[in-house]
């Protein structure tokens, strides 16, 4: 019988492969959740230990130290201490990158303080090699008191004897691990001895080495400013105390156990660490002179990002196009086989095109991950955060947040799953709620058919194509609102302290193919479950609004007029008089719709913008994808629903629109408030589902839509009446 | 005594105090940079004003404005 398994935590560096081990360990048996009250996912997998044994393994996420200022490092902390709400492992296998020995063993040494059991993986010793160095693991196996196996996360070698160690380690006593014994002065274990008695029982305080341990963490972590969360009032309040005392005193407590932690780790980890051969610069230095120069290396990094956004914006249009075509393709062979009525079209219109323009997101998503996995994996990542931390810094923002803003011109989706390559919420979420405002591939349709209907084809000082100018304006226009909202929200809703820059440059390593293609598919996976419900959902609503009423009444009788035509025209004559007639059909039945009733409704919220109703169906339809917009306008009119942003009867149609006063309802003024609201609206249900997937609240989605909304409406506003006081139409 | 961000690429200097916010300072112990660890400039990059250091074998990168409050000792 296999029994409940016990709980093991996975921990270690960032960089050190963890989550190469964790797959290595776990195989394709995984699932994931996410901690309590907060957006950081949390993976559990099997850990099977042969025979009746078979352990749950958590990958906690990678830190530095226990120690933790923000909620996110917090997690990791308590994940691998037990401290509540999360439950306490029952081992922790701590992955150490052999390349780094030195700090990586300075988190080994704080988790082996709080006496849980521990295994030390140790990761990358080929790399170790390359450098002409080597590990003694027997060596440092005596000295940590635990066992250490040499592993490769990359080959998967070394993990049977890794499962044999846990499964060891897990059957001995407890308290037969010994505790690292570093010196800690009287008046420290005065302190800590303090703060003890303020850790609540809840905390699972048994032994004095956990104790201790629990009181260092918090003496270390707590501060006047953290972030952190559910830590006891009177915690913090003995902590703060306990501090200021130590400061009157003239000691500084972190410097004094920091460096104790290091005196120790310099003289008994150090001796394992062995030159083997004279010391090689290594790759990854070399690497980083061509790739961090101020001049090749800015000029490769373009390379790259031009790379990456060309892949988004062209190369997954091949992709796109053949999804949107099966699904096309597939309503319509459903259509053929079921009887006419509301259930077909709900099928067809409503459930398929729904799933469509989930799937449709795909290629891009796939894309974008297949990029950040290789740049991530490679070590590039954390040298496009290096290259772009001057831009980025002036915004407010890390340069990590550059790629997911570039990603933004292509498509916001995307765009938005990439933020999590950051690691301070504040920075991550600043960065989704601009990411939108970035003129994605979506608006271009848009774009196109109201400057190719509304501008004239000429050209301004005699060569530039106006069309083509004001194309590129619309461009500039919102990159520099999307720089200033980054800088506005940043000093306001986002405001926070100034946090300096400690940016880990590891060395340079092949991208692992198997674990950039787990991620892609598992982003891909979180994309298609969480905010692909809510687009179907949406879509749905779309469709039931712009599809409703059924049959309602309509003021010409078109079943006479093609009973007319059937009696006087004959051959093509007759075919294109009924589809004439049909388009037109549909067109008065669009707008007699609930859609068409809610356009009229919110008339007059934007009449002052110079839309008409008309325009505000267009704008509903363009929250299912704001390409819809052009279709939309297409049915409006009456046109053939297959219209797009080169249709000539489209552009005609807008152009001659006019009130019942013979006004143009299209002037190049209302076409210009028009493009500078589609520009900077929320007109994207997508990119707001994706939102609430990942901050998982749905205040991120509501903030977003709201702000946006009303940002493009007081530019649009601004546009329009400052045009109509310069005189323009 | 020198501010790090003084000191020219491809030397190394020995920290001898760490100044700054807390929270930095603990961070920057953490990562090994301590009083006596001898720290290497491997590259300044004047255009975006950031430093690329190497200590105890790991390479970490600081803004000059933030290295300016790490004091080291030349070693010549």
């Amino acid at each position: 019988m296999v029994r409940r398994g016990p709980l093991v935590a996975l921990a270690g560096n960032p960089n050190t492969g963890k989550t190469s081990v964790f797959n290595q360990l776990t195989g394709g048996d995984q699932k994931v959740g996410n901690y309590p009250g907060i957006t950081v996912d949390r993976f559990e997998g099997k850990l099977d230990l042969g025979e009746d044994l078979e352990a749950r393994l958590v990958d906690v996420p990678g830190t530095y130290s226990l120690s933790a200022r923000s909620a996110e490092e917090q997690i990791a902390c308590q994940a691998i201490t037990g401290i509540p709400p999360l439950p306490a492992p029952e081992l922790v296998v701590l992955v150490v990158d052999a390349t780094q020995l030195l700090r990586n063993l300075y988190l080994t040494l704080q988790v082996l303080e709080t006496a849980v059991p521990v295994v030390v993986a140790l990761n990358m010793l080929d790399m170790l090699e390359e450098r002409g160095q080597a590990i003694d693991t027997e060596m440092l196996s005596k000295v940590l008191g635990v066992e250490v196996v040499p592993v490769s996360g990359l080959h998967g070698t070394g993990m049977e004897e890794l499962r044999r160690a846990i499964e060891r380690t897990l059957a001995r006593p407890a308290g037969e691990q010994p505790l690292p014994r570093w010196e800690k002065s009287p008046a420290l274990i005065e302190d800590l001895d303090a703060v003890a008695s303020a850790i609540p029982e809840s905390w699972r305080v048994d032994g004095e080495a956990r104790r201790h341990a629990l009181a260092l963490w918090a003496l270390l972590s707590i501060d006047e400013d953290d972030e952190l969360r559910d830590i006891p009032a009177a915690l913090r309040a003995k902590v703060l105390e306990v501090r200021r005392e130590s400061t009157e005193a003239g000691r500084e407590i972190e410097a004094e156990v920091i460096e104790a932690r290091y005196a120790w780790i310099d003289e008994h980890g150090s001796p394992a660490l062995q030159q083997k051969t004279e010391r090689k610069q290594g790759l990854t230095e070399r690497a980083d002179s061509i790739l961090l120069h101020p001049f090749v290396g800015f000029g490769l990094f373009l390379l790259v990002m031009g790379l990456v956004f060309q892949s988004l914006f062209s190369w997954s249009d091949p992709a796109i196009g053949a999804i949107e075509t099966a699904f096309g393709a597939l309503a319509q062979g459903v259509e053929s086989l079921l009887p006419a009525g509301l259930f077909r079209d709900f099928i067809t219109e409503g459930l398929i095109a729904g799933v469509g323009s989930v799937v449709v997101f795909l290629p891009q998503i796939l894309m974008l991950f297949f990029f950040i996995g290789i740049m991530e994996d490679s070590g590039y990542m954390a040298r496009v955060a290096f290259l772009m931390d001057r831009v980025m810094r002036a915004l407010g923002l890390h340069g990590r947040a550059f790629v997911p803003m570039l990603s933004g011109f292509a498509c916001a989706v995307p765009a938005i799953m990439a933020t999590r390559t950051m690691e301070r919420r504040r920075n991550r979420l600043l960065t989704m709620m601009v990411v939108p405002l970035m003129s994605c591939s979506a608006r271009l349709p848009v774009y196109a058919l109201l400057i190719g209907a509304l501008f004239p084809a000429k050209t301004v000082l005699g060569f530039l194509p106006l069309q083509g100018l004001m194309m590129v304006a619309m461009y500039l226009f919102s990159t520099v609102i999307a720089l200033v909202a980054t800088w506005v929200l940043g000093k306001t809703i986002f405001k926070g302290p100034k946090v300096p820059l400690i940016l880990e440059l590891p060395p340079y390593r092949m991208p692992h193919w198997r674990s950039v293609a787990r991620m892609m598919i598992q982003r891909a996976g979180f994309f298609l479950k969480e905010a692909g419900r809510v687009i179907l959902v949406c879509t749905i609503l779309i469709w039931l609004l712009l599809s409703f009423p059924r049959n309602p009444e309509l003021d010409t009788d078109y079943e006479a007029l093609r009973v007319t035509a059937a009696e006087t025209l004959e051959g093509d004559a007759l075919t294109e008089q009924l589809a004439r007639l049909e388009s037109e059909e549909s067109g008065e039945i669009f707008r007699a719709s609930y859609g068409a009733h809610l356009g009229r409704a919110m008339e007059p919220a934007i009449e002052p913008l110079g839309f008409d109703w008309k325009m505000g169906i267009g704008i509903i339809g363009a929250f299912a994808a704001r390409e819809v917009f052009v279709s939309t306008m297409g049915i409006v009119y009456g046109l053939d629903q297959d219209a797009d942003e080169d249709s000539v009867t489209l552009r005609e149609k807008i152009r001659s629109e006019t009130y019942a006063d013979g006004k143009p309802v299209f002037t190049s003024l209302v076409g210009l408030s028009l493009l500078v609201f589609f520009a900077l609206a929320c007109q994207c249900m997508a990119t707001l589902a994706t939102v609430y997937r990942e901050t998982r609240s749905w205040r991120w989605p509501a903030f977003l839509f709201v702000y946006m909304t009303a940002l493009a409406w007081v530019m649009s506003f601004l546009v329009y009446q400052g045009g109509r006081l310069l005189g323009y139409e | 005594m020198t501010r790090l961000s003084d000191i020219p690429a491809g030397t190394t200097a020995s920290l001898l105090n760490l100044g700054g916010e807390r929270t930095f300072r603990r961070r920057l112990m953490e990562l090994g940079l301590l009083p006596g660890t001898s720290v290497r400039m491997v590259r300044r990059v004047d255009i975006g004003d950031l430093l690329q250091l190497e200590v105890r074998g790991c390479h970490l990168s600081l803004r000059r404005s933030d290295a300016e409050q790490l004091m080291v000792r030349d070693e010549h």
